[in-house]
């Protein structure tokens, strides 16, 4: 398969794999943090921990947006959607995520009209589909799908669908970036840049964690060869003791970012003066919201929002691990209270989530290792 | 309604069930770790409370020493057509495979339709049409049935039930419990094809690919292993829903092992593996209709995997991983550059990602 065996040969990773292993410095403990939860998951589906010398930490970063997202925002969503006329239509990702009385899948259970849709233009589709209805979109995601959301809404209004809105929780992954470099607990030696989100906004953004932050940054593909690369254009800047950013992902990601993107984002969005991330709490400009050229399309506008605040139960240590100051498997709730299946904390709902990609492929086998090892 | 006055009922001295999940959800009959939940933790203590045994595709019952299999499935695809079968054939054929990994051929079923009002007589007798070729194909009589029919709106146009007997193949055990470490998992054929195609005829995505679901009877493929292998094989199972992933997952639990597998011995067709990755979704939790996993003693292993190569529809049947000591009721995936990964069962249904 194109595009992706060429990245998962055995060869070149090997080959990867001992240069990494020859860059570390074995006196040296390295913690390099992957931001982008599809990197996670990659991490841990392609078991490339194993790959690496043991003093590398990988720490998993804030980018998966179903886990930063607060529990009151899908519980506002939902709200909207208890009016029987409203159908409730959101990403798989969403579907299992908890909000106070349940995730979108309980509530379907129950009677709501949700449904998964595969692309922003797809809800657009139901709500033309379906006259008598309204079809609220429940977006998510970065700046990778923050511009199909905003094409949607400049199609609505051109096709002047009146029964459509989006109720909006993008976010932007910058300004997270920097909450977790001026965060006092922050111990990081450099960072695996997101694909995706750059694949929009470029390489330009991250500019100053070299400048300022001086730590190294390598944007970085999904697939194993990506990754180990990304780490070995790290690991060679440390050496060098340079800060640079490198752009490891060159089959899709450009130095200035997709313009196009840009600009319909800029048409439909504006950043909210604060916006609440789930493990993180509120940081400033973190988020987008739909500009009132566009409130007859925004759900927020359009209904009345509770605006629900619910505070994550104090025993889980979503932030602490989020920071990357604990492990998944050292937060008291982990594989007990927490699972994937009833996530309490905000990385066990998403597979890409740290605890969930750690307790899917990781836990067990590091457990049974572990009373292996102390059995022989 | 209750009594309190009344007597407790010797079932309400039973104690507390431990299926605990307010309400059912799609999840419960997705064939992942719901399902089990709801099996084992209601189903089983007040249906079978007495069966130690642990629970497999078929049940075995001995009437003086004449041994019966006996199974039940139903069947609610949507769409009822799809490339390369359809409710009809696949109503038939997951029964009859559900009693061939049990051990059995499949003698005789019974059929419940349930229908709704207002599907029309072409599309109905295109499915009993369908059911009546592959039961002529896998030898299989139907002997009677049931119809139901309900409001308009309320089953998806039909739902078929299959129920059949079987008689067990001669020299033939299976049993998660005879598994030992060493012993090699055998796979029919390339997984995900029946999953992957549903997801597609479904029309809620615009993918298309060249694909058909596997549907078919495993029975030849099973007879014939069994002749060459026969003594040496332990445990099979068709992984329908919830996938290769689910069923090994199942047989770490019951036979107190780990499993481990190599992710490049599992056969996958390529559209299988494109649809996954860009959808997110892990092959391994992908449902079957035509293939089947067997765990064989080491020493018939190549036996039983040269006896299906040679046959029509196995020559894409492989050794993908053993049973090892240690690291019990664990699956591990390993691939050839040495990274590894646990593979859970299917939590829930499987649910594309796309942000």
């Amino acid at each position: 398969m194109k595009f992706v065996d060429e990245y998962r040969d055995p060869e070149a990773i090997t080959k990867a794999s001992e240069e990494i292993k020859r860059l570390a410095d074995p006196n040296r403990h390295y913690r390099i943090m992957e931001v982008c939860g599809g990197h996670t998951h990659a991490i841990y589906r392609f078991g490339l921990k194993d790959l690496l010398p043991e003093n590398i930490e990988l720490i998993h970063g804030p980018g998966c947006p179903v886990c930063v997202l607060p529990m009151g925002r899908i519980d506002d969503g939902l709200a909207i959607a208890q009016n029987p006329d409203v159908i409730f239509a959101a990403f798989g990702d969403m579907m299992r995520v908890p909000g106070t009385q349940g995730s979108p899948l309980e509530h379907k259970a129950r009677g709501m009209d949700v449904r998964i849709v595969y692309s922003p233009s797809d809800a657009l589709k139901l709500a033309q589909t379906n006259p008598d209805k309204h079809v609220m979109f429940f977006a998510i995601g970065f700046e990778t799908t923050a511009p199909s959301t905003a094409l949607t809404l400049v199609r609505a209004k051109n096709q002047a669908v009146h029964n459509f809105s989006v109720f909006c929780n993008h976010v932007t992954v910058i300004p997270a970036i920097r909450a977790i470099v001026d965060s006092p607990d922050m111990r990081l030696d450099g960072f695996i840049g997101p694909g995706h989100v750059s694949t929009v906004i470029g390489c330009s953004p991250y500019e100053w964690i070299a400048a300022d932050a001086h730590k190294p940054v390598a944007v970085s593909g999904f697939e194993p060869l990506d990754i180990l690369q990304s780490m070995v254009m790290v690991l060679r800047q440390l050496r060098a003791q340079e800060a640079r950013i490198e752009n490891q992902y060159t089959r899709v990601v450009t130095w200035e970012g997709n313009r196009a993107a840009l600009r319909v984002m800029e048409e439909t969005f504006e950043l909210r003066p604060t916006f609440e991330w789930r493990g993180l709490g509120f940081i400033p400009e973190s988020a987008l919201r739909i500009r009132d050229s566009y409130a007859e399309w925004d759900a927020e506008q359009r209904f009345e929002v509770p605006g629900v605040r619910v505070t994550d139960p104090k025993a889980a240590q979503c932030g602490e691990v989020l920071k990357g100051v604990l492990k998944p498997h050292q937060c008291k709730l982990f594989a007990k209270e927490c699972t994937p299946e009833h996530p309490i904390g905000a990385l066990m709902v998403s597979s890409e989530g740290s605890c969930a990609a750690y307790f899917n492929y990781e836990h067990r086998k590091t457990a049974t290792l572990t009373s292996i090892a102390s059995m022989a | 309604m209750t009594d309190s006055a009344a007597e407790p009922s010797a079932v309400n001295a039973l104690p507390p069930l431990r299926f605990r999940d307010p309400q059912i959800e799609m999840a419960h009959g997705a064939g992942g770790k719901a399902s089990r939940r709801l099996v084992e933790g209601l189903f089983a203590p007040l249906l079978f409370p007495s069966s130690s045994e642990p629970l497999a595709d078929a049940a075995l019952l001995d009437f003086n020493g004449t041994r019966i299999a006996i199974t039940t499935d139903s069947f609610v695809v949507k769409p009822l057509h799809f490339p390369g079968g359809s409710i009809g054939e696949l109503a038939v054929n997951g029964t009859v495979n559900d009693l061939a990994v049990s051990g059995a051929r499949a003698e005789a079923m019974v059929v419940t339709f349930v229908l709704e009002a207002g599907l029309p007589t072409p599309v109905l007798e295109g499915e009993v049409r369908a059911m009546g070729n592959a039961a002529r194909r896998a030898g299989v009589r139907i002997a009677g049935g049931d119809t139901k029919v309900v409001e308009h709106g309320k089953a998806d146009f039909m739902y078929i039930t299959t129920t059949g007997i079987g008689r067990p193949l001669p020299g033939l055990t299976v049993d998660a419990r005879s598994v030992r470490a060493g012993d090699k998992i055998l796979l029919s054929g390339p997984i995900g094809d029946h999953g992957i195609t549903i997801l597609l005829a479904r029309g809620d995505l615009d993918l298309e690919a060249d694909l058909r679901s596997d549907t078919r009877s495993v029975l030849p493929l099973v007879e014939v292993m069994a002749k060459a292998a026969g003594p040496g094989i332990r445990w099979m199972r068709d992984p329908t829903r919830g996938g290769v992933a689910t069923s090994l997952n199942e047989l770490a639990r019951d036979c107190r092992l780990g499993i481990s597998i190599t992710e490049e011995a599992i056969p996958i067709h390529d559209a299988v593996r494109g649809a996954c990755e860009l959808l997110g979704l892990d092959p391994l939790h992908i449902a079957n209709e035509g293939q089947f996993l067997a765990v064989v003693a080491p020493e018939y292993a190549d036996a039983a995997r040269n006896a299906l190569n040679l046959c029509t529809g196995g020559e894409d049947a492989k050794i993908i991983g053993e049973v090892r000591d240690g690291s019990a009721g664990v699956v591990v995936v390993t691939t050839s550059y040495g990274g590894s990964r646990i593979v859970d069962m299917l939590v829930g249904d499987p649910l594309p990602r796309i942000c």
